[in-house]
């Protein structure tokens, strides 16, 4: 694997650290549509990398790819700089990545808590234990409740969650993700479909997560990516046409050739 | 194109109860447990062997109905081959005893094992297909164990099995007697019942219940649901094959009839009759099951033109089964669950 | 002797396949289209026998029998369908299960009820009671002969009407992906009830055509279901090509074994263990082959929704 390691680092800026998370070109198609084009990236520890294009650009299939529920057509994908290309989601997961969906994906019988804990019990192991009411495990649910304190649901802990209101189902989202206690975080448009006041709350929530993990953020919202992003990338049609800074993308011409019309910046 | 390939998890309603009363007591499957301890004492009143009898066999079926609501109610996971272990419990007994070996400390181990390894072999391989396909490929295992019985002429092929006698308990001769044999069943239920009711509630049950609601949420916070779900599997086949022992001393009879598809859907009927995911739902449904058909089936022979309407009827107007109704009637929401 | 007896069970395996395919042409759109298992498919073909049976007795003529069953049958799956059917269509598979399984068990019974719990024989047809030469020392029923041709024949005009007519182009869609196919205007519940009207008609002419060879009697059509379920999960839930290739497949798999199998095993085992062995594998045969299908290809030879 050292060819693959020396080739992510190539793709790295810079920094001579080993990125946190590194994609050698990936490709992936849908029949003749291309959504994923000689994709490489690598995302530094602790930075927050924001990954935006118009709809249908290929964000989220991106996003499937390096968490493992879709499979790349081709390239790798190195995590700490060990390659996981291929390996199922779950074995991701417990390597330290985690992901949220763009559509809420939460267990809707279990309470808010119940799906923290569930996360937390998938990190802690021994699941084949047969006996002892789960649902009273203070192991389980003492960093459930912690986490869902950090994201401001607390108090509506105990609600089965289908019954959440939708941005309180997307704050449990990112709790869920925070719970397998990952180093990357993937966030697959974490606003979408909330309201003003929902979406601050959210956007606060990340301002604190920001340094914790390593973050790549999918997001529409401009606001929002250019007040919290170190870095941003431009995926348009599967390809990366333009990352760097927000200054530098915002004055990209390839990225305001591709956006203008489409969407303000 | 089916340009929405994520997953999501809206389709299922949200259900307050789906975490089935951890917390709050539940009071209906002591009342059953109790009733039924009392039954021996008021059936000494009336026609005592036939009643026992009755209520034995309500109770071995009971088992095999919790042991598929542990993976049907509790993991959606649609059994329709369940009736195989029956069969490989019945069989276990009869083929032991035509060998010789009567005891039960040596029948039930082999029962066990026999229908922990068919689960074994049989859940690995379907686990692998989702939603139709797996109701469809357990079937067709059913199937096969029903013809494989069949084809045994040493054991009386199609015909079945005749037991000499009731199995021996450590040489005894205790199961003749049929209010033991009742109570050993009655005790059998109950402790299954707790083992069951422990498991859905454990870290285990979890990820069962989790898999049920949403399989791709489970994977994404690091669960591979299959493992889980071919233990699960393994184990109701298990309680199931015990079940089987029991009803093979029951009827002192094993057929390959005992493994029919028709069985295996008569299963699902019963754990859906009660209400799904509940385990004391499966018993009150063996019990409707088993009871109604020997009561109408007393006032005419043609007690199946009612019974067929009947279930019909419980699908259209009675949504979560008896235990729904139960629920309804006291006025709580989704207390069946 | 061989030869011929190989070509005569291969003629007796198609046959089969061919009653397969009615069977599960229909069972596979309703499958497919509706999301809908209807366990009481096999009863419908039950009843087209019996309707068949009743109206040769009162015509005195098979084929004026079968012209009235038809008709019959598919008023009886209309009925069913407004009756039962469409307030099941957005339930989940269990409802389905348990109020089909009900109407089963009513059917089964009702059928005593009306015609008599003894079986019923319909006379073969005048006309096809002979035998036909089809080479040196093979003969072959004239009828079987007429079923099998009969069911090429509905096989091609399926073919024709799935892949050229409006309602057939609905119906690949609505397999595929039915919530669109709503979106987009068409009236799902009707479609819903022509497929399930014809898809009725079609198991009830399976069993009108199989009066004259089988025994009419209740309960037939409860292992035939079974044998539906397995040659449409081979086939891929939804697809009629995939329905036709495994209703064969089954067909000849299932006839051929039972014969052979034994045969085949002599080479490796003493005779009579042989023909035990033989006896005990042949009817699992197909779920083997359904098992090592799925094992392989977990949705079906021909999966139409991906
Ligand atoms: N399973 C699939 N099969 C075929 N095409 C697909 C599949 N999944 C996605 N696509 C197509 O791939 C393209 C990229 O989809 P993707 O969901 O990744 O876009 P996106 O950038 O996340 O869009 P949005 O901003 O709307 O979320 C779209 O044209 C979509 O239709
Ligand atoms: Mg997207």
């Amino acid at each position: 694997m050292t060819g693959l390691e020396a080739a992510a680092k190539a793709e790295a800026p810079a920094t001579s650290a080993t990125p946190a998370l590194a994609l050698v070109d990936l490709n992936k198609a849908y029949g003749a549509l291309k959504v994923t084009d000689h994709v490489s990236l690598a995302f530094d520890v602790g930075e927050l990398h924001a990954i935006i294009g118009p709809n249908g650009a290929g964000k989220t299939t991106l996003i499937h790819q390096i968490s493992g529920l879709a499979q790349a057509d081709a390239g790798h994908i190195l995590l700490d700089g060990q390659a996981i290309t291929g390996l199922p989601m779950a074995a991701r997961v417990r390597k330290g990545l985690a992901r949220s969906f763009q559509i809420t994906s939460i267990i809707p019988g279990f309470s808010g808590l119940e799906n923290v804990a569930l996360a937390v019990q998938a990190r802690l192991g021994s699941s084949f234990r047969l006996f002892g009411a789960v649902a009273r495990e203070e192991r389980l649910n003492a960093p459930a409740r912690a986490i869902l304190e950090t994201v401001g649901l607390l108090g509506r802990a105990d609600l089965p969650a289908g019954l959440l209101s939708h941005g309180e189902k997307r704050q449990l989202e990112l709790a869920i993700a925070m719970a397998t206690e990952p180093r990357v975080l993937l966030l697959d448009e974490p606003l979408a479909g909330t309201g003003p006041e929902e979406s601050a709350a959210v956007i606060a929530l990340l301002r604190k997560l920001k340094g914790r993990y390593t973050i790549v953020l999918i997001e529409h919202d401009m606001d929002a990516v250019f007040a919290l992003a170190d870095r941003v990338s431009v995926l348009v049609y599967g390809r990366i046409i333009a990352s760097g800074t927000p200054d530098a993308v915002r004055h990209d011409p390839a990225v305001r050739e591709a956006y203008l019309g489409e969407e303000g910046l | 194109m089916k340009p929405l390939p994520e997953p999501s998890a809206t389709a299922a309603p949200p259900l307050p109860a789906s975490r089935p009363g951890f917390v709050r007591r539940e009071w209906l499957p002591i009342i059953l447990f109790v009733l039924l301890a009392l039954l021996p004492f008021a059936a000494m009143l009336g026609p005592e062997k036939y009643t026992l009898s009755l209520v034995t066999r309500v109770m071995i079926f009971a088992l095999a109905a919790i042991s598929l609501d542990l993976i049907l109610g509790y993991g959606a996971l649609v059994s329709f081959g369940h009736a195989a272990f029956l069969g490989i419990g019945g069989y276990a007994v009869g083929i032991l005893a035509a060998h010789g070996f009567q005891d039960a400390a040596l029948q039930v181990p082999v029962a066990l094992l026999a229908s922990g390894l068919f689960a074994l072999l049989t859940g690995a391989i379907s686990l692998r297909t989702k939603g139709v396909y797996f109701i469809m490929i357990t079937l067709a295992f059913g199937q096969m164990a029903f013809f494989f019985a069949i084809s045994l002429s040493a054991y009386g092929g199609d015909d079945g099995l005749t037991l000499a006698s009731r199995s021996k308990l450590f040489g005894l001769s205790w199961l003749e007697n049929d209010r033991f044999f009742y109570g050993l069943v009655l005790a059998l239920l109950i402790g299954c019942y707790a083992l069951t009711r422990a498991i859905v509630a454990s870290r285990f049950g979890r990820v069962i219940r989790g898999a049920k609601e949403n399989p791709v949420r489970m994977e994404a916070v690091g669960f591979s649901p299959f493992r889980y779900q071919l233990a699960a599997y393994v184990i109701s086949g298990m309680i199931c094959g015990l079940a089987g022992v029991l009803l093979a001393n029951q009827a002192e009879f094993v057929a390959p009839a005992y493994m029919a598809w028709q069985r295996s859907g008569e299963l699902i009927v019963m754990v859906i009759l009660g209400g799904l995911a509940s385990l004391h739902g499966a018993i009150i449904g063996a019990a409707a099951f088993l009871l109604l058909e020997e009561i109408l089936s007393g006032y005419t022979e043609h007690w199946k033109l009612i019974f067929g309407p009947f279930l019909v009827l419980v699908v259209l107007f009675a949504r979560g089964g008896l235990l729904g109704i139960l629920a309804r009637v006291r006025g709580k929401s989704g207390g069946g669950r | 002797m061989t030869l011929s007896l190989f070509l005569v069970q291969t003629l007796n395996g198609l046959q089969f396949g061919i009653l397969l395919f009615f069977i599960a042409a229909g069972l596979t759109l309703v499958f497919g289209v509706m999301d809908f298992i209807n366990l009481a498919h096999g009863v419908q073909y039950m009843i087209g026998a019996y309707l068949a049976a009743m109206f040769t007795a009162l015509t005195g003529n098979f084929f004026f029998g079968l012209m009235l069953a038809l008709p019959s049958a598919l008023l009886f799956g209309l009925l069913l369908e407004f009756l039962i059917f469409r307030h099941l269509y957005a339930r989940d598979h269990l409802d389905q299960v348990l109020a089909t399984f009900g109407i089963i068990i009513f059917l089964n019974q009702a059928v005593k009820v009306v015609w008599g719990a003894a079986p019923l024989s319909v006379p073969v047809p005048e006309i096809l009671s002979g035998t036909v030469v089809l080479m040196d020392g093979l003969l072959y029923p004239a009828y079987r002969l007429a079923l099998i041709g009969s069911g090429l024949a509905i096989a091609l005009i399926l073919y024709i009407l799935v892949s050229y007519t409006r309602i057939g182009m609905l119906v690949r869609a609505g397999a595929t992906n039915a919530p669109m196919v709503s979106a987009l205007g068409v009236d799902i519940s009707r479609l819903f009830m022509v497929v399930f009207g014809f898809g009725a008609m079609l198991a009830g002419f399976a069993g009108a055509m199989v009066a004259p060879i089988l025994s009419v009697e209740p309960g037939m059509g409860d292992n035939l279901l079974i044998l539906t379920f397995v040659v449409i999960v081979i086939g891929g839930i939804g697809s009629i090509r995939g329905a036709f290739i495994a209703a064969l497949l089954v067909g000849l798999v299932d006839t051929l074994g039972r014969i052979f199998g034994p045969f085949l095993l002599r080479l490796i085992m003493d005779p009579s263990a042989a023909s035990q062995t033989g006896r005990a594998l042949a009817p699992m045969l197909i779920y083997i082959l359904m098992a090592a299908v799925l094992f392989f290809r977990p949705a079906g030879l021909f999966p139409v929704r991906k």
